[in-house]
């Protein structure tokens, strides 16, 4: 039998669970944090590694300009900068339309420092030669970047742990409840913990433990495909992505090329494959965006279970049937590069119930006037 | 019924076995293999260009090899064969193909799965340089290119393969300068009443032996491996026995310390493994017929737990029987009790095998900080030790992650046992608890371009 | 000074077939695999992508990785497990390169 109390309890070691126990703990609260796998083994670990601010929506761009800040002293939060390198995003066009969608998320986001540039045309062919005939310019955001999330996640976890955190990695709860004055939660090998606050960052799955306590939210889980070739002579200096979606790829420093795009299967309870569709469809991408890959080898294919929600903004909410319940889900593909921010809104969220980050487009009430919680309904 | 799709994956002596059972029993299989023609690892045949008799390629195990490959030839016209085939993607019903540069694809209602053995490689300092090779490596060179590594070779590992390849260096005029043998002679004198129930096998092994001894080639048992010399290329090969250290002076070195089964199809259809003491890995789990635990999967031969050939070819006929027993096909019966009998016994003889050949303790071996584990991404033992301390790695698919070990173009082959070996000692869990390395698709490399057309 | 790795013992009297490694003309015999063919002329095949490190394959039957080579059209494929063929031009990358 092992007891915890503390202030915080987090269920899912993911990277947004890492960040919020780590940010929770320096403002000095105790937190548990509970992950039934290892922390960072799932869609936060084996994402694709894009830390890119260029394509999110108006409402992402104050989370994401505030996790730009923090990626930047990465190394000081949690010991390893993570591979993380700001080698630019460029986010192809492969048409005209494509172009001035481009050329109008610009004009959108010239509030926010992102000093987006415009390519195409002679100079786009002189700066980009890499690209085959398909490709008409992109916009480049040239303080973006990538990094390795294999690294990453799990070093969030680490630094939440020697910052004090407890962290119970392979911890299957077997009940969640509200009692009157703090959470209960049991899990297998007698282990109980008590919280005054709990922060639902379980990912894909976090539709399931909101629905626990009530609150049933909007949650298609997918599971994105990925792919990486042989290491190869440097070909892309610079993140990769498509106007309209569907491709995305890098080359890590030891050269391999990093891809991905489309949608596999599950397989199980939490485990899935890359689908064969997504296979050809980034490869055949990746071969006329790239003509350089036409002999290279894909020595493996991966997928991820992630949750998306309708508008592809997450979660990150107080419960509106239980007191000090926080969800914060569905990041719909694009929790990599928010998530260190997203943990210190979190952290804000338990101390002052707010933010000094605006959080308008996550709330739950987006869904539906009236929350299908069991307590409406009732 | 009848009309359910078979395919067999592996043209060595269990696939090829299996496919003549099911042909004998009026199915049509599918015969799917890497190999340009049938045979396996064990049984392979040389390019068309090469004019070797049976006798000189196979040695005693001649006829062996002459049943398997006409075997083969007769059923032809009765299969559908695809040699020169790359199973790179098994799914729910469909399997995933390369050959010749393109993509395919393929269904099956059933499946055999007999996808063979590799070497079981354990590093030493300087087992990347070129003239360091695997065991099978030296064998295939002779057997396949009726070439010598060498010219002066050292054999160094353990299991039976290791006398039976010097022997046939030493018979075909190379200079072996020895054989370094991991194993304890006591502890082939301990396997002697387990091997006795083969005395011709035995019999053989004695022979290489006693061959190796009359030509002054000296074996060391008890032995292991230490450090391949040489700028560049091999020079020589430092080895010690009991704390005593020697170099011997060789242009190349065979090593290899058993065989692991090639498990990655079993694994992408989803078999359950479970840890194999005696084997020191994970396999998949199987019954004595062959089912494994997926009702259209069948596991035969050496990619379902390492027993040899005369079992393969024996597992291949009788995964074949439960195959058509469970689509309700007639089959013979009796002849599945004989089979039952007859593995048995090869099984009693194997287990002799593994105590006269056991896996060297890994803690005799001498892995320093620079030594090189996962040969594909140039992993070192320093920063496997350095991540497993800091991370607190207790798992396989964790240890890659963190690492890049087994995350190359192999995907683990050559590495995952001594990852395995090195977790289990680091962390103090056994091996059971360090898992296994998932497979992932594509099991060897593939060509994007291939890929990224739609198969037909 | 040899720099062979293997030397061809058996059914020597194979048709000859011509190659080319790095540009220098070479010799073989049908039914030789790349791999034989080049380790018959030369101490390695490839280098590591990462040290630079000389390598010169290590399974011989398709597991290892070891043997990836390229023609001068950039063709990709394993040496051990494709058959040389009249005219090929393959190329050995200089050790020492590092990405």
């Amino acid at each position: 039998m092992s007891l915890f109390a503390s202030d915080v309890a987090i269920v899912g070691g993911g990277l947004i669970g890492s960040s919020a126990a780590l940010a929770l703990r320096r403002l000095g609260f105790s937190v548990v944090l509970i992950e039934r796998d290892l922390c960072g083994a799932r869609a936060s670990g084996v994402n694709f590694g894009g830390v890119r601010r260029q394509g999110r929506s108006i409402g992402q761009l104050h989370l994401a300009m505030r996790a730009h800040a923090i990626w930047q002293r990465l190394p000081e939060l949690i010991g390893t900068d993570g591979e993380y390198v700001q080698s630019g995003h460029l986010k192809l066009a492969r048409s005209p339309q494509d172009l001035a969608a481009l050329a109008e998320y610009r004009e959108r986001t010239s509030d926010f420092d992102l000093k987006l540039e415009i390519l195409e045309g002679a100079e786009f062919r002189r700066r980009f030669p890499m690209f085959g005939e398909g490709v008409a310019g992109g916009s480049l955001s040239p303080e973006d970047g990538q990094a390795n999330p294999r690294l990453v996640a799990p070093a969030f976890a680490r630094a939440a742990a020697s910052a004090g955190v407890i962290v119970l990695e392979r911890c299957h709860l077997t009940s969640m409840a509200r009692e009157e004055r703090s959470f209960l939660l049991r899990a297998e090998a007698g282990v109980e913990i008590r919280a005054q606050h709990l922060i639902n960052a379980a990912g894909g799955w976090g539709h399931e433990v909101a629905s626990h306590f009530g609150d049933h939210l909007p949650l298609k889980v997918g599971y994105p495909t990925m792919a990486v070739t042989e290491p190869l002579p440097a070909v892309l200096g610079v993140s990769l992505g498509v106007e309209g979606g569907g491709f995305y790829a890098r080359q890590v420093a030891r050269g391999n090329l990093v891809m991905g795009g489309g949608f596999g299967e599950a397989t199980g309870p939490g485990t899935s494959r890359p689908g064969r569709r997504p296979m050809a469809s980034v490869a055949e991408q990746a071969a006329a965006i790239l003509p350089a890959l036409r002999h290279a080898q894909v020595i493996r294919f991966w997928s991820g279970t992630e949750g998306y929600t309708p508008d592809k903004n997450p979660v990150i909410d107080f419960s509106p049937t239980t007191s000090g319940l926080i969800h914060a889900f569905g990041f719909s593909g694009g929790g990599f590069q928010i998530a260190p921010a997203v943990g210190e809104v979190l952290a804000e969220l338990v101390r002052d119930g707010t933010s000094t980050t605006p959080l308008d487009s996550f709330r739950i009430n987006r869904f539906n006037p009236h929350p299908m919680s069991e307590a409406s309904i009732l | 019924m009848s009309t359910d799709r078979v395919v067999v994956i592996g043209a060595g002596p269990a696939g090829i076995r299996a496919a003549e059972t099911l042909v004998r029993n009026g199915i049509r299989p599918v015969l799917i293999d890497e190999a340009a023609r049938g045979g396996g690892q064990i049984y392979r045949q040389p390019p068309r260009a090469f004019r070797r008799s049976g006798k000189d390629l196979y040695g005693w195990e001649a006829p062996k090899a002459d049943g398997v490959h006409s075997a083969l030839a007769r059923i032809m016209p009765d299969i559908d064969y695809h040699p020169e085939t790359l199973v790179w993607n098994a799914r729910e019903g469909k399997l995933d193909l390369l050959r010749a540069g393109r993509v395919a694809e393929i269904s099956f209602d059933r499946i055999i799965v007999a996808t063979g053995a590799r070497d079981r490689v354990l590093p030493f300092e300087g087992w990347t340089m070129p003239g360091v090779f695997s065991l099978g490596a030296a064998q295939i060179a002779l057997k396949y290119q009726g070439a010598l590594l060498g010219p002066r070779i050292v054999f160094a590992g353990t299991g039976p393969l290791l006398y039976l390849v010097a022997y046939q260096y030493a018979a075909a005029g190379a200079a072996v300068a020895g054989v370094i043998d991991s194993a304890p002679f006591g502890a082939q004198v301990r396997a002697l009443p387990d091997l006795l129930r083969q005395p011709v096998t035995l019999a053989k092994g004695l022979f290489y032996r006693a061959f190796l001894h009359a030509r002054g080639i000296p074996v060391w048992n008890a032995a292991l491996p230490v450090e391949a010399l040489g700028s560049g290329t091999v020079e020589g090969l430092t080895w010690s026995r009991k704390g005593q250290r020697q170099d011997i002076a060789c242009d190349a070195v065979a090593t290899g310390f058993g065989l692991c089964s090639e498990t990655q199809i079993a694994d992408l259809l989803g078999c359950k493994f479970e840890y194999d003491d005696s084997q020191r890995c994970y396999l998949p789990q199987v019954d004595g017929a062959g089912r494994s635990s997926r009702a259209e999967v069948y596991l035969a031969g050496d990619g379902s737990g390492i027993g040899g050939a005369d079992l393969a070819e024996r597992a291949g006929e009788r995964a074949a029987l439960a195959l058509l027993e469970d689509i309700g096909h007639s089959h013979d019966n009796a002849r599945a009790v004989v089979l039952d009998g007859e593995i048995g016994k090869l099984r009693h003889f194997r287990r002799g095998l593994e105590t006269a050949f056991p896996a060297p303790g890994f803690g005799d071996f001498q892995l320093n900080d620079d030594l090189i584990i996962c040969r594909c991404e140039e992993i070192t033992f320093g920063e496997a030790r350095r991540a497993i301390a800091a991370n607190e790695i207790s798992e396989l698919n964790r240890l890659k992650a963190l690492t890049r070990i087994g995350m190359g173009r192999c995907q683990g082959r050559s590495c995952a046992p001594a990852a395995a070996e090195l977790l289990a000692q680091c962390s103090g869990g056994g091996l059971a608890s360090a898992g296994r390395l998932r497979a992932q698709a594509p099991i060897k490399p593939v060509p994007l371009a291939a890929i990224g057309v739609p198969p037909p | 000074m040899d720099m062979s790795l293997l030397r061809r013992v058996k059914s020597t009297d194979r048709p000859t077939l011509r190659f080319r490694l790095n540009g220098a003309p070479h010799s073989a015999l049908e039914g030789d695999t790349v791999l034989t063919a080049v380790l018959a002329v030369s101490n390695h095949l490839r280098v590591s992508e990462f040290s630079g490190q000389e390598r010169a394959g290590f399974c011989f039957m398709g597991a290892c990785q070891d043997c990836w080579m390229a023609t001068e059209n950039g063709d990709r494929f394993r040496a051990c497990s494709t058959l040389l063929t009249d005219g090929m031009s393959l190329v050995v990358p200089d050790s020492g390169r590092t990405l």
